[in-house]
């Protein structure tokens, strides 16, 4: 992975500095809240229902053994113990004192981490497929050019005051993993006539007001990422809507303009900038992306794995094609039944580092689903991985299962929460906590979140759930037929919210009529492209008048 | 009065800006003598009695202005001055950035209206050479720290034409 060089470190050094005289300013009176929250919030410090929340950046969801390491020491330090591991390839901590945030940001940069722009009105951490530089369909490597990407988005004098937050994703496989078309600006590197370049989308995201991205240029030669997504910026910064918190998002001024209107705009600044100082040169490209050179794997023999049932189950759901004749990934479930979704202790982060360390050549990598990813294992390691990630809790083979589910940390956590989203998330596990059933059931994606922000991605969920609140009380909203990928879509809204006493059941018969509508070997999403969503939806209000729950009487009166 | 900060010092502003009240129009507004900072509408519609009656030129630019309208004039004015409605509001940024590197702006270029300590590194990288530091706010600390955060950057901008990757030593 990439290795910090002096530039790098000293930049990352002078923001502790920075950010310590900001607090410290702060706490005096000198800087009011109001000027010191974009501060704070760029140095990914949000005040929370509880205590604050401090949000770190894994660049692009890859990290090493002593980073992680250095991470389980700051959970025991200064929080309770545990972290939560986010849909943004991220790690949050959510009982952190502001008073100690600068000394925590000092002890992240002993391990080249930081908290930088992980909030806040800016460019936020770049994202990508987990299996980058290992999938078995991968094109292109997308992390030497997240590198850049990140590097050219770190600290940009001018894009710092964005009309509202900016998230970028790079796919360099086949099948898009990294959500491309619900970004900001999502980017599929691609070879065309033997040239390596990208197909740039715009305007895409989740949240209040969820768009499916535009191709804003259809290729897009490498060397020009820069100078793009500069000139991509300055007109988002200077037309986005800054009257309304709700409308700034690049999505909606590119629906305003039109796609086509959009892209003169860009394509006419672009045409001053290109072929300028910030084209990437060969030289660059070269220097960063010796660093995510393969590393050394050796020749395999072909051997036949245990059979052992739970072995057999973890390895078919929880493992993953790679390049490398005789190795796997290895995805470590963040979803063990009864666990917050993506909440891992101290231990466990320690565990992981040892693991890392014997078997994955001391990296690791956490997904937008949030697990973690050993990425080079031996296939003769796996069973003993599989044992000591049994033992640690990390072997729940529910990877894509229904219970290997997305969940936001919601109402228990969050402010902006309408609605708690743990809860549902760990009813819906003890429902389906038969490993039999599950795997029956199968491949099955299932989002929840606890407010329309979206943070748990339940739009592109093949049942995505999302919390709203009417007077004080949880409801939640199911949607069907969402979906990541090239054909990435929103799911529907299957009809009246419901409570929370009601939800779980309702999954439960959602996947009642799955199982007896299916055809043989038949996902959940084809059965419902195949059925439509009447079925579902007569099932799950059956035996109730059109205007039931306590949601629909309210919004009825 | 807001303190302006110029040359990595405080310095007394010979400029005046004009303002136009509520119940005033830029068409009929009278214009002071002296060195004075002409809203953007008043250039517009003024300019020729402008020029006639003033041999130093200031413009003042609010965010949502096009500089496209003015780039023919730049040549007339000694300072324009950026505002800042709230310090959140990042287009001034933009603007500077253009001023200066598509349209050449050798002049002194002002930030004006919510300019904090924490964001003087920034807009000295986009290119503003003056900032009219927030009244009430500390200028002595914004002096010694406000503009050195940082040692370096990655990106090219204004005050540094080149990323730091085609400065490497090879």
């Amino acid at each position: 992975m990439y290795q910090y060089d002096a530039i790098d470190r000293q930049l990352i050094n002078q923001r502790v500095a920075q950010y310590r005289d900001q607090v410290s300013r702060w706490k005096s009176g000198e800087m009011t809240d109001d000027e010191f929250r974009p501060l704070r919030l760029q140095n990914g410090l949000y005040f929370q229902r509880h205590a604050p929340m401090l949000r770190i950046a894994v660049p692009y969801g890859l990290m090493n053994s002593s980073q992680l390491r250095q991470l389980a020491f700051i959970a025991r330090t200064y929080d309770k113990g545990y972290g939560h591991f986010t849909t943004r390839q991220n790690i949050q901590f959510n009982w952190p004192k502001v008073e100690d945030t600068p000394e925590i940001l000092a002890h992240l940069a002993e391990v080249d981490m930081h908290a930088i722009q992980t909030s806040g009105n800016c460019v936020r951490n770049i994202t990508t497929d987990q299996y980058a530089g290992v999938a078995a369909d991968e094109l292109i490597d997308p992390r030497p050019l997240a590198e850049i990407l990140r590097q050219w988005s770190t600290f940009h004098p001018e894009f710092a005051f964005l009309p509202r937050k900016f998230k970028i994703a790079i796919s360099g496989t086949r099948e898009d993993r990294a959500l491309t078309w619900f970004h900001d600006v999502g980017l599929h590197l691609q070879v065309e006539n033997g040239e390596i370049g990208f197909r740039v989308l715009v305007g895409g995201g989740l949240g209040r007001t969820p768009i499916r991205g535009q191709v804003l240029r259809e290729f897009l030669p490498w060397q020009h990422l820069l100078s793009y997504c500069e000139a991509i910026l300055r007109v988002y910064n200077l037309e986005g809507r800054r009257d309304n918190a709700y409308k700034a998002r690049i999505k909606i001024l590119v629906q305003a303009l039109g796609i086509e209107a959009f892209a003169e705009r860009v394509e006419a600044e672009w045409a001053q900038l290109k072929d300028g100082p910030a084209t990437i040169t060969q030289a660059e490209f070269d220097r960063v992306a010796a660093h995510f050179a393969p590393p050394a794997y050796s020749a395999q023999e072909a051997i036949d794995l245990p059979l052992e049932k739970g072995f057999k189950n973890w390895v078919d759901r929880n493992t993953s094609a790679h390049k490398q004749p005789g190795y796997a990934a290895v995805t470590l479930s963040l979803k063990k039944h009864g666990v917050p979704p993506g909440d891992l202790t101290a231990e466990q982060m320690e565990a992981i580092a040892d693991l890392a360390d014997q078997f994955s050549f001391g990296e690791l990598r956490i997904s937008h689903e949030q697990n973690v990813i050993l990425a080079d294992v031996k296939n003769s390691d796996l069973h003993s991985v599989w044992l000591l990630a049994k033992k640690n809790g990390l072997a729940t083979p529910n990877l894509g299962l229904l219970t290997g589910l997305i969940c936001c940390p919601g109402g228990d956590f969050c402010d902006l929460a309408n609605a708690r989203s743990i809860p549902i998330a760990q009813a819906i596990q003890a429902r389906f906590d038969d490993l039999d059933y599950l795997f029956d059931i199968g491949d099955i994606d299932v989002n929840i979140s606890g407010c329309m922000n979206a943070c748990g991605h339940h739009h592109v969920g093949h049942i995505g759930i999302l919390g709203v609140d009417k007077n004080e009380a949880e409801f939640y909203q199911i949607t069907l037929g969402g979906r990541q990928g090239n054909d990435a879509q929103l799911g529907k809204v299957i009809g009246p919210a419901l409570s929370a006493s009601e939800a779980p059941g309702a999954i439960t018969r959602i996947i009642d009529v799955y199982l007896k509508q299916r055809h043989a070997d038949e996902r959940f999403i084809d059965t419902f492209d195949r059925i439509g969503i009447a079925p579902f939806k007569e099932r799950v209000y059956e035996g109730r008048t059109h205007v039931t729950s306590k949601l629909d009487l309210l919004e009825a009166a | 009065m807001a303190q302006l900060i110029k040359n990595q010092t405080v310095t007394v502003d010979g400029w005046k800006t004009l303002e136009i009240a509520a119940n005033e129009a830029a068409e009929t507004i009278a214009l002071p003598s002296g060195d004075v900072i002409f809203p953007l509408p008043v250039w517009q519609v003024r300019k020729a009695e402008i020029i006639s009656t003033h041999k130093r030129i200031g413009l003042l630019l609010q965010p949502g202005d096009c500089i496209k309208d003015i780039a023919a004039d730049l040549d007339y004015f000694i300072v324009i001055a950026v505002n800042f409605p709230k310090f959140v509001d990042g287009r001034g940024y933009s603007i500077a950035s253009l001023l200066r590197q598509r349209y050449q702006f050798e002049g002194e270029l002002r930030a004006v209206g919510d300019v904090l300590h924490d964001q003087l590194f920034f807009m000295a990288r986009v290119g503003f050479d003056s900032y009219a530091l927030k009244d009430g706010k500390n200028v002595t600390h914004a002096l010694k720290a406000g503009f050195s955060p940082f040692s370096d950057s990655y990106q090219n901008a204004t005050n540094q034409p080149l990323p730091y990757f085609r400065r490497r030593a090879a």
